[in-house]
């Protein structure tokens, strides 16, 4: 059954890659749907082989690496679809954001998962704490993507350089639009994960703080991207200046993932 | 029910002949009046733009025949000699009137390739024929036909997606930069014919707020009039420079208006906020050396340009997808023709049936004299019922198999094998 799900929720990615791919290179609108429709049918099956995977190991998707990533995916795929939605169905971007959730996909799944042994109960406020915390870097991923996007498209107009590539993309300020929309997800998503974490901590050992390196990064995180949400809205950095700080600011995020995680957190380990 | 075409276009007519061949709609509506009464059509529709004036129609007798007849009226319609018309006119007949038609409506025929006006102008043309009941359903499946090629080829090729003159290619790439021009302002730095154009299209667009500066300030004045605009004073840059996010120059100097030194202290006032600069001058009216600076997109005429040639390929290149667009629909017409056709044959088949049947059972009955009326009656009934089942197979097949239809090819000759010797209805 897992490995069915696995099966299809692959092929259906595979399928909205190579329609969001064709799309951006003929512009036809139907299989530019097709792709959004691909990727939502990926969706669904996605998260029927996490509820799968976490039944059968008796745990949550990211009490390990690859449940992580694979969750991580998913939300990337949910904080994308609802951003192609919000803006008016804009869909070039697709084929830059979906290998993203492909990889991290295949990664989870074609990997062998670790030996778990089954999670013991931490309540809503740890899971929120948890699916909050990853959705914000899903979210922070996409307006990497959306910034890389937007750097290249600027290069290209500016050296006068168009090709077909320039004319199938989402114009400059949207872009910018849509960057700043999944970093304001993202800070939410952050800020609220990072609250319930500090909650969840109390209610266990009675105090709010405890130095672990995981805390000062997040922070640090946070910090970095509400300077790009202020400084891409004032006009002196708006444009390439803000793109290249969101880039950056998804390194640290990529640091915070990796690094931190599994060399200098005591209780961060895939999350 | 064949269909006849017989029209002229930029490519067979001089501009002085399309200027007197052409229709307003009045006339359009008159001519197709007309060439009902005179029974030249009985399904007439025209078609008239700057570039073609063409007349569809379906002859109540054969095409050719009305081909000519048409011909004659045009020159009578519009006074001008025959001869000089001659030369100009295009005739099509059938298939190739189908194709040719939904070839116009997908901007294979125009003179900008794949331009996007003549598909309304083929939707006005119909709308107002139907109107005014000068169609009938041969071309109004013809003409519905003509619409769904357009819009196919509109949204499933690239054949008129991008900007073919430097005019459209500037506000494009200020939508590629900006998005929707609605929220943002332009300033039009020489009131020229070129800067017209592009005003024009940025007020197409929706342009928030136009600004005109030029040396003479009364064709500044016009201009701005023209397109609800303000004018600026000539040479106060510091206060023209922080408003617009479009900027478009054709002033005819021999140096550079704008240096970088200029827009460097205009982009620290605006704090950066990108503009677009179309320097359409030549010499050029903007310092190359502005590009270098940060959030400035400047494009000269050359650049604009290139962009059109790059465009004009990428067009040439969608050509052979949307023929395959044109021929599906052509084929589905002609399918369909066949089918209303063939139908109708089956029908005069049956009538002649019928007919004969009487005759025979007439000449047959007479001799049996001991048969009761009702016996005479069954078997009519009974002969009645094996005319309707000899023919019932073939009706269905036909209404419901398009491979069946395509390889009738010829219904003509199916009418000279069963029905020779009777007139077409």
């Amino acid at each position: 059954m897992t490995y069915m799900l696995i099966s299809l929720t692959a092929l259906a990615y595979v399928l909205s890659l190579g329609s969001y791919l064709q799309f951006l290179y003929t512009g036809k609108e139907l299989i530019g749907r097709l792709g959004t429709g691909f990727l939502a049918i990926g969706l669904i099956i996605h998260y029927l082989a996490l509820l799968e995977r976490s039944r059968g190991l008796h745990t949550v998707p990211y009490h390990d690496l690859y449940g992580s990533m694979s969750l991580f995916g998913w939300l990337l795929a949910i904080t994308y679809l609802t951003l192609e939605m919000y803006h008016h169905h804009q869909r070039s971007v697709g084929a830059f954001v979906v290998p993203f959730i492909l990889v991290f996909f295949l990664a989870a799944h074609l990997a062998p998962a670790d030996r778990l042994t089954p999670t013991p109960a931490r309540g809503v406020a740890f899971a929120l704490h948890v699916t909050l915390s990853i959705l914000a870097y899903s979210a922070f991923a996409l307006s990497c993507v959306l910034s890389l996007i937007f750097l290249g498209e600027q290069r290209l107009l500016r050296s006068r350089k168009l090709g077909d590539i320039v004319w199938r993309l989402p114009s400059l300020e949207l872009l910018e639009r849509m960057s700043q929309s999944s970093v304001l997800v993202g800070l939410i998503s952050i800020s609220i994960g990072t609250a319930l974490g500090f909650l969840w901590v109390d209610r266990l050992t009675g105090q709010y703080w405890y130095y672990d390196s995981k805390y000062i990064i997040t922070l640090v995180v946070l910090l970095l991207y509400v300077i790009y949400f202020q400084l891409a809205r004032t006009t002196a950095w708006r444009g390439a200046r803000a793109s290249k700080l969101c880039v950056f600011n998804f390194i640290v995020v990529i640091l915070s993932f990796t690094v931190v995680n599994l060399y200098l957190s005591q209780h961060h380990r895939y999350f | 029910m064949e269909i006849v075409l017989v029209g002229l276009n930029h490519r067979t007519a001089p501009v002085e002949v399309r200027e007197r061949v052409s229709f307003t709609i009045e006339q359009a509506r008159r001519a197709a009046q007309e060439l009902r009464e005179q029974g030249i059509l009985s399904e007439t529709l025209v078609l008239s733009t700057c570039n073609r004036s063409e007349v569809y129609g379906v002859p109540p007798e054969t095409a050719r025949g009305s081909a000519v007849a048409l011909s004659s009226f045009l020159s009578s319609f519009h006074s001008i000699r025959p001869d000089m018309l001659t030369e100009s006119l295009y005739h099509h007949y059938d298939q190739d009137a189908v194709r040719h038609l939904f070839r116009v409506s997908a901007g294979l025929d125009s003179m900008v390739l794949g331009e996007a006006e003549i598909l309304g102008q083929v939707r006005e043309a119909y709308r107002a024929a139907h109107d005014h009941h000068a169609t009938g359903p041969v071309l109004n499946r013809l003409f519905q036909g003509a619409l769904e090629v357009g819009k196919r080829v509109r949204t499933e090729t690239e054949l008129g997606a991008r900007p073919m003159s430097v005019a459209s290619a500037g506000v494009k790439l200020a939508e590629r930069i900006f998005g929707k021009l609605t929220q943002h302002s332009a300033l039009v730095l020489g009131a020229g014919a070129i800067s017209e154009q592009v005003v024009s299209q940025l007020h197409d667009r929706g342009i928030a707020r136009l600004y005109v500066m030029n040396r003479s300030r009364d064709r500044a004045e016009d201009l701005a009039k023209q397109f609800s605009g303000e004018v600026i004073a000539w040479g106060e840059w510091d206060t023209a420079l922080q408003l617009p996010d479009v900027l478009i120059s054709s002033l005819a100097t021999q140096e550079p208006v704008l240096n970088r030194e200029i827009l460097h202290r205009a982009m620290a006032a605006r704090g950066n906020r990108a503009i677009f600069l179309m320097d359409l001058g030549l010499p050029r009216n903007i310092d190359a050396a502005v590009a270098k600076l940060y959030n400035v997109y400047l494009y000269t005429l050359d650049d604009l340009t290139d962009v059109v040639q790059q465009n004009r390929n990428a067009r040439q290149s969608e050509i052979p997808r949307a023929e395959t667009i044109v021929e599906e629909h052509v084929g589905k017409f002609i399918s369909w023709q066949s089918s209303v056709e063939l139908i109708g044959l089956l029908d005069e088949l049956r009538g002649k049936l019928r007919e004969q049947r009487a005759a025979f059972l007439q000449e047959r009955l007479a001799a049996m004299h001991n048969l009761e009326a009702s016996d005479r009656a069954n078997i009519e009934t009974m002969m009645d019922e094996l005319l309707e089942k000899l023919l019932l197979a073939p009706a269905e097949r036909l209404r419901g198999e398009k491979e069946l239809r395509r390889k009738i090819q010829n219904v003509e000759a199916l009418r000279d094998l069963f029905l020779s010797g009777r007139e077409k209805p």
